[in-house]
């Protein structure tokens, strides 16, 4: 019998997790250690249990993996700037840096492909991407502006978010960007010195001092303005798996909400992830989730942020992420990719939005529509799947060489994760 | 959150929110 259960112990409960209808219990130490029997179906506690109307459920969610085969474009990010003015270590992007920028025409070419290609959807999103985006300032008012005024004349309304660096941000960008941007994303790794180690300016010469000012200012002025969300978004490496200090150090900067994320680069670089990290890189997780349970400080971790009544619909949880078929990426050439992991790799270009007689390459789109968690071997029986949604296919094809064959590292991680993220529920919920 | 007590062993934190829908 396949264990319709993932059960572990955290923060001093015992915590039951029903996979297949998301139920989330407490239970005592004796139904715990029962559900460790070969012949747990057999034991009086399971009995409880079906008798409580848990486990009441099936996985019968195939049918509606089909649902969002071929859908509507939805989002578009926006290579604005293959360029950049920072020199860091672990940039996925180093390989694309081109130094160019996408023109403005390129850019409303591609507001007009996302329109067209949007059918009956209304609520569409523009990226601002790079390289720095900053770097590409006119293109990005520019677009903005013309998004705005065609999402008026089709019926579309846009949600425009930006990724950066924070190194050209003034007083007019900042504002500009509080303005218009729903969500503004800025990177930054933590203390100081795990920050400059591997974020140089071109110099060689670490960022902290110079973007952290800038960064309070923007987070500052944003809450005068409609839009409050934002990220400090970091990365942790090989360098520094006691990454639980950086986010403390950011929250003690006075940043709200947080998310940092493990490097993924090739193994063969000195602060690479590698399986033997994923031990220490748990632990570490159990000691933010301690931390955050004892956080009164009003900051929040992105990973640990789960809503157990709600979440996201079961079209979302069967899958990662939209890429190469309702979301796409296009870089400052017109190309056309799955998404921004994706560009520049020359098999995976779907299409270039400046060529009229360009069409999307429908192959590829079926194929990401159809990387849901059933296609792939070792989703269809983890307890994590309905919240994982199979995970990130790019880093799956950057590592495995195929988008259908989650990586170790992701899935020990993102277990681990979602673990702390229910623990952290679970502990609130009952005080 | 409410919880839920379904006996005193077990107190259900959320009941079934992948049904109910029915990164």
């Amino acid at each position: 019998m396949v264990k319709p259960f993932h059960k572990f112990k955290q923060g001093g409960n015992y915590i039951l997790l029903d996979i297949n209808n998301g139920g989330v219990h407490a239970v005592d130490g004796q139904i715990y250690h029962a559900l460790d029997r070969d012949d747990f179906a057999a034991s009086p506690e399971y009995a409880e249990l079906i008798d409580a109307g848990i486990f009441d459920s099936e996985d019968d969610y195939a049918e509606y993996a089909d649902m969002n085969v071929n859908a509507p474009l939805k989002a578009m990010c926006l290579h604005v700037s293959h360029d950049c003015n920072l020199k860091c270590g672990y940039c996925f992007a180093e390989s694309i840096i081109e130094h160019t920028v996408m023109s403005p025409e390129t850019a409303k070419k591609a507001i007009d492909f996302l329109i067209r290609g949007s059918a009956g959807r209304e609520h569409l999103e523009a990226d601002f991407f790079g390289g720095e985006p900053l770097l590409a300032w006119e293109t990005v008012t520019q677009t903005v502006e013309y998004a705005k005024a065609q999402g008026a004349k089709h019926g579309k309304k846009f949600r425009f978010t930006i990724t950066t660096n924070g190194l050209l941000l003034d007083d007019e960008k900042t504002a500009y960007i509080n303005e218009e941007m729903s969500n503004v994303v800025l990177s930054l790794d933590g203390r100081r010195e795990v920050n400059d180690r591997l974020r140089k300016c071109k110099n060689g010469k670490g960022s902290y001092d110079i973007i952290l000012p800038k960064f309070r200012e923007l987070v500052d002025s944003r809450k005068k303005t409609g839009f409050t969300d934002y990220f400090i978004r970091g990365t942790f490496t090989g360098y520094n798996l006691d990454f639980a200090d950086d986010v403390l150090a950011i929250a003690n900067e006075g940043f709200r909400y947080i998310s940092i994320e493990p490097v993924t680069v090739s193994t063969e670089l000195p602060f690479a992830i590698k399986k033997e990290h994923i031990p220490r890189i748990k632990s570490e997780y159990d000691r933010l989730s301690d931390i955050m349970s004892d956080n009164n400080g009003g900051w929040s971790f992105f990973h640990f942020c789960a809503d157990l009544e709600h979440g996201p619909c079961i079209l979302k949880r069967l899958r990662g992420c939209g890429a190469g078929n309702e979301y796409i990426a296009v870089t400052p050439d017109g190309n056309i990719f799955p998404c921004h992991r994706y560009a520049g790799i020359d098999e995976w270009k779907m299409g270039n939005i400046n060529i009229e007689a360009s069409p999307v390459n429908k192959t590829i789109k079926e194929y990401f529509s159809k990387t849901h968690i059933y296609a792939k071997e070792k989703c269809r029986e983890c307890w994590a799947r309905f919240y994982c949604g199979g995970g990130c296919n790019a880093e799956f094809f950057i590592f495995e060489g195929d988008a259908n064959k989650p990586s170790e590292v992701f899935c020990e991680l993102m277990k681990k994760r979602t673990e702390c993220a229910i623990a952290l529920a679970v502990r609130k919920a009952l005080g | 959150m409410k919880t839920t007590e379904k006996t005193t062993r077990i107190k259900t934190i959320c009941g079934s929110s992948l049904r109910d829908s029915v990164s």
